[in-house]
Order: C-alpha cells, then sequence, then structure tokens
C-alpha cells in the first residue's frame, strides 16, 4: 500500500504544473457537477413519489426495486431522442439557450461551502458572486423562447423574464437583511456567526425574510404556483415548447439544479448550514455537512409540497405579490432589523 | 372594519394556503390503496360474467348438446352454431361454436339458458387480441379455457348454485 501512495505521489511530481493545475480544476468540477447531478437525478424520483403519495399513489415502482431505477430509464430515453430544430429558427441562439440556462446553476456551487474548507472558491463576497451568477440564468430561458420561433415559447419566455426580474429584488433585499446580521458576504464566515445552537440561527430574527426568500426563490426557478413559464394548461410548456430530447433534459437539469441550489443558500442563510441545531450536546451537537444536506432536503420537500397542493397563480396576482407584498415587506423588516442592531438584541446582534 | 383587518391578515400570512399544506401532509402519511394490478386482483363475484368457455363432464365428454337455446337467447346475435349426429354414437354434437366478442355484450343469457350448463362465462378479464379474426371464439377455443380453468369455474358455479 505504501509503494502504491509513492508511486501515485512519483506519477503525480512527474506531471508538469500547467497540467497539475488543469486536473486540479477538472476534479473540483466533476466533485460538484456529478453529486448535484445525482442530487437532480433522485430529485425527479422523489417528485413523483412525493406528489403521488399526496394524491393517494403510490408513484413510479416498476424499475428496480420500488422503482429506484427510474431516474436512468428517463435519462436514457431523453437521450436516445431525436432534437428537432424548428422550421427558421435560429440555430446558434436555439442551441445557446440551454448552455446559458445550465451554466449559472452549475457554476454558483462554486461558493457554496458544504464544510470549513470545503469549497470550491472561498471568495470573500461569496454572496454577491451568487446573486450575480444565478442571475445570468434568466438570458437561457429569454433566448430560448426567442429562437424556438414559436409564439408559446416567446409567451412563455416573456412572462417568465418579467417574473424573475421582478422576483430577484425581493430576493436581494432579503439576503440584504442577512448581510446586516452577519456584516460579511462571506459564506463560510456567515454560517460560523450562527454557531452556538438553533435560537442563535438567522431564521428567528429573519423569519419574514426567510419566508420572502424562499417564496422568490420558488418563484425564480418557475416551480408551481408560480409555473407561469410553463404554463401547460395556456403555453403548453412554455420556453421549452419545441425543445426535445438532451436540449430539454438540460432545460430540465437547470430547473433542478436551482431549486437544490435554492435550498443550500436558505439552509446556510437561515438555518445555519453545517451547524447541527442540537449544538452542545455530545455527538449529537457535532457540526457536520450531513445538517447541510438535511435541512436542503427539508426545503427541497417544501419545493414537491407546493408543486403538490397550490394552484398556479394568476400572472397579475404573482406581479402583486412580488412588487406590492414582499417588496414593502423585506422593507419594513430591514428597518426592523436596524432597530435590533442598535438594541443590540442578544443572542444574534450582539 | 374587524372583517377587513381580518380579511387581510389571512390573505397576508397565507392562512389558507397552510390548511391546504395540511391536507395534502395529510394525505402523504394515509395508508395507499393502490392494487398491484398483474401481481394482485380486485375481489370479484363468481357471478363475474367474463370471458367465456365450453366445459365438459369428469368423463372429458363436452357437455355441450348443440341444442342452440344460447344461439336463440343471445340478444347481440353473438353466437353461431352449426351441429350434426357424432359418427360414432349418433349423439347431437355441435361442429362449429363460434362466439364473435366484439358482438357480444357479456350479459350472461348463454349461460343462463344452457340446460347442461356447458356455456359459462368464466372470471377472466385480462385477455386481448393482437390480429383481426382473434376475436371469434371457436369451439376448440372455447373449451380449451374451459379445460384450464375448470377448477374456479366450477368452484364459482358451487358457490352461486343455491341463488339459481
Amino acid at each position: 500500500m505504501n509503494e502504491f501512495t509513492q508511486f501515485v505521489v512519483g506519477v503525480w511530481l512527474q506531471v508538469p504544473g500547467w497540467a497539475q493545475y488543469l486536473l486540479i480544476i477538472v476534479g473540483e468540477i466533476l466533485a460538484i457537477v456529478i453529486p448535484v447531478i445525482l442530487v437532480v437525478a433522485y430529485m425527479t424520483y422523489f417528485e413523483r413519489k412525493v406528489i403521488g403519495y399526496m394524491q393517494s399513489r403510490i408513484g413510479p415502482n416498476r424499475v428496480g426495486i420500488r422503482g429506484l431505477l427510474q431516474p436512468f430509464a428517463d435519462v436514457i430515453k431523453l437521450v436516445m431522442k431525436e432534437v428537432v430544430l424548428p422550421r427558421n429558427a435560429n440555430r446558434f441562439l436555439y442551441f445557446l439557450a440551454p448552455v446559458l440556462a445550465i451554466l449559472p446553476a452549475i457554476g454558483a456551487w462554486v461558493v457554496i461551502p458544504f464544510y470549513p474548507g470545503v469549497v470550491v472558491a472561498d471568495v470573500d463576497a461569496g454572496l454577491l458572486v451568487l446573486l450575480a451568477v444565478s442571475s445570468i440564468g434568466v438570458y437561457g430561458i429569454i433566448l430560448a423562447g426567442w429562437a424556438s420561433n414559436s409564439k408559446y415559447a416567446f409567451l412563455g419566455a416573456m412572462r417568465s423574464a418579467a417574473q424573475m426580474v421582478s422576483y430577484e429584488i425581493a430576493m436581494g433585499f432579503a439576503i440584504v437583511g442577512v448581510l446586516m446580521a452577519s456584516q460579511t458576504l462571506n459564506l463560510t464566515e456567515i454560517v460560523q456567526l450562527q454557531a452556538g445552537g438553533i435560537w442563535h440561527w438567522y431564521f428567528i430574527p429573519l423569519l419574514p425574510l426567510l419566508a420572502v426568500y424562499f417564496i422568490s426563490g420558488v418563484a425564480e426557478t418557475n416551480r408551481l404556483p408560480f409555473d407561469m413559464a410553463e404554463g401547460e394548461s395556456e403555453l403548453v410548456a412554455g420556453f421549452h415548447v419545441e425543445y426535445s430530447g438532451t436540449a430539454f433534459a438540460v432545460f430540465f437539469l437547470a430547473e433542478y439544479t436551482n431549486m437544490v441550489l435554492i435550498s443550500a443558500v436558505a439552509s446556510i442563510l437561515f438555518l445555519g448550514g453545517w451547524l447541527s441545531p442540537f449544538e452542545g450536546l455530545s455527538w449529537i451537537g457535532q457540526p457536520s455537512t450531513f445538517w447541510l444536506l438535511l435541512k436542503m432536503a427539508f426545503f427541497l420537500f417544501l419545493f414537491l409540497w407546493f408543486r403538490a397542493t397550490f394552484p398556479r397563480y394568476r400572472y397579475d396576482q404573482i406581479m402583486r405579490l412580488g412588487w406590492k407584498v414582499f417588496i414593502p415587506v423585506t422593507l419594513v423588516w430591514i428597518f426592523v432589523e436596524g432597530a435590533m442592531i442598535i438594541g443590540n438584541v442578544h443572542p444574534w446582534f450582539a | 372594519m374587524v372583517q377587513r383587518v381580518k380579511d387581510w391578515l389571512q390573505s397576508f400570512l397565507f392562512l389558507e394556503l397552510f390548511e391546504g399544506m395540511f391536507t395534502t401532509g395529510r394525505y402523504f402519511i394515509t395508508p395507499k390503496f393502490t392494487i398491484q394490478f398483474p401481481e394482485e386482483h380486485t375481489p370479484k363475484s363468481p357471478r363475474y360474467r367474463g370471458l367465456h368457455a365450453l366445459r365438459r363432464y369428469a368423463n372429458g365428454e363436452e357437455r355441450c348438446i348443440a341444442c342452440k337455446l344460447c344461439e336463440a337467447v343471445c340478444p347481440a346475435l353473438a353466437i353461431t352454431i352449426d351441429s350434426e349426429r357424432r359418427p360414432e354414437d349418433g349423439s347431437r354434437r355441435t361442429t362449429r361454436y363460434d362466439i364473435d366478442l366484439f358482438k357480444c355484450i357479456y350479459c350472461g343469457f348463454c349461460e343462463e339458458a344452457c340446460p347442461v350448463d356447458s356455456i359459462v362465462e368464466t372470471g377472466i378479464t385480462d385477455f386481448h387480441f393482437e390480429e383481426r379474426g382473434q376475436q371469434i371464439m371457436s369451439k376448440d377455443k372455447l373449451l380449451a379455457v374451459g379445460d384450464r380453468f375448470e377448477k374456479e369455474i366450477a368452484v364459482a358455479r358451487a358457490a352461486d348454485s343455491r341463488y339459481r
């Protein structure tokens, strides 16, 4: 074994410096992308299962034990299908759009810390990177709608663009609340500032902001009840009507990756990331990535629960909720929070 | 005024949405009653009228005596019978006994009309045809169904006999 390690180290030292650098980068990319894709694959499975259970059905159970291989069957089906290019569609933009949709969805993961030090890029302005990168996603949707040369796709893209732009404001304000509490943009530090037990987490003083952030996140990812971009009853499938096969799969992947991302960010900002809710108790109180995954699973379950429960919002109601309810709520709460900071309310604003 | 504040609070705090989530959450944990079809079947009455079969006596002699009562009673005219004397013993037997399953309305009159309990409707529901012409159940096919499911058919007849 020792000889083998020596051999591996020897081979590694033979590799030229630039190649070492490249290999490390590729390794980091794979370490993010593969788990994310696996999570997304099983997210689709659990989505069908959970919604099935809520409708007194049992969901997919034929492929593999209890249907556990269903995601792979779906992927194989999608990959084998033909990618159709609509007549008069802009070929370049048509195929660029899914790339632009998936790129920010996966790219934003670089700043997500899973544990102190376990992060691809420990950027000081991590939260800003996150906001900046994830807002590029809307371009993929607009381009997809425009390049498809289809009125349904175009309408879906317009709706989705307007919706994403308006909810990003409320989302940004909700994040400002976290910044005021933490005084830093670094995600690792934000989590570490919440150490000291469940009552130190930011969700207690910032509960309205957590609600606004998460609901805006649902709107941002075009999930029900805000799925105006898809709206199967009136727009067939919205911006991705004309996409099939792998191109469609990429849009699907982007949507679900964004859901997982929103859940991860919500857990880190408001629920103390990898910190244990039982801090202070012996082994169960240790911080661990497991707690982060558990909190993410909770938020992802909420996504599915929403989908199984609510009918789609009417379009003007979505806009009313975004502009006339969420933005005022966040603004008011930022002032309340300012008062709490001046008043040195313990334990959050020491 | 109080009512308006109440209404506003109700929509602002998403109270009704929480109620909805409570309902779906309750259904999430209730036991499911799905029947896994090819492996499981819903319970069936012994009187169930499914695919037809022609029965035999225990000694292997076919029951049908070509009385054509079933052909006469069939409201959909789905049954066609030809008969002849059998050369070996001169008894009346069918040479052709066809039921067109596309015409059949599964009313069960043929079964009731039969004086010797020969034509019966079994509890078989999952059958299908892949080509034209397969919907005609000929005498051979009907006898084959009868031979294969004789045990089930006999049990169903016995269970229902005291009501006949």
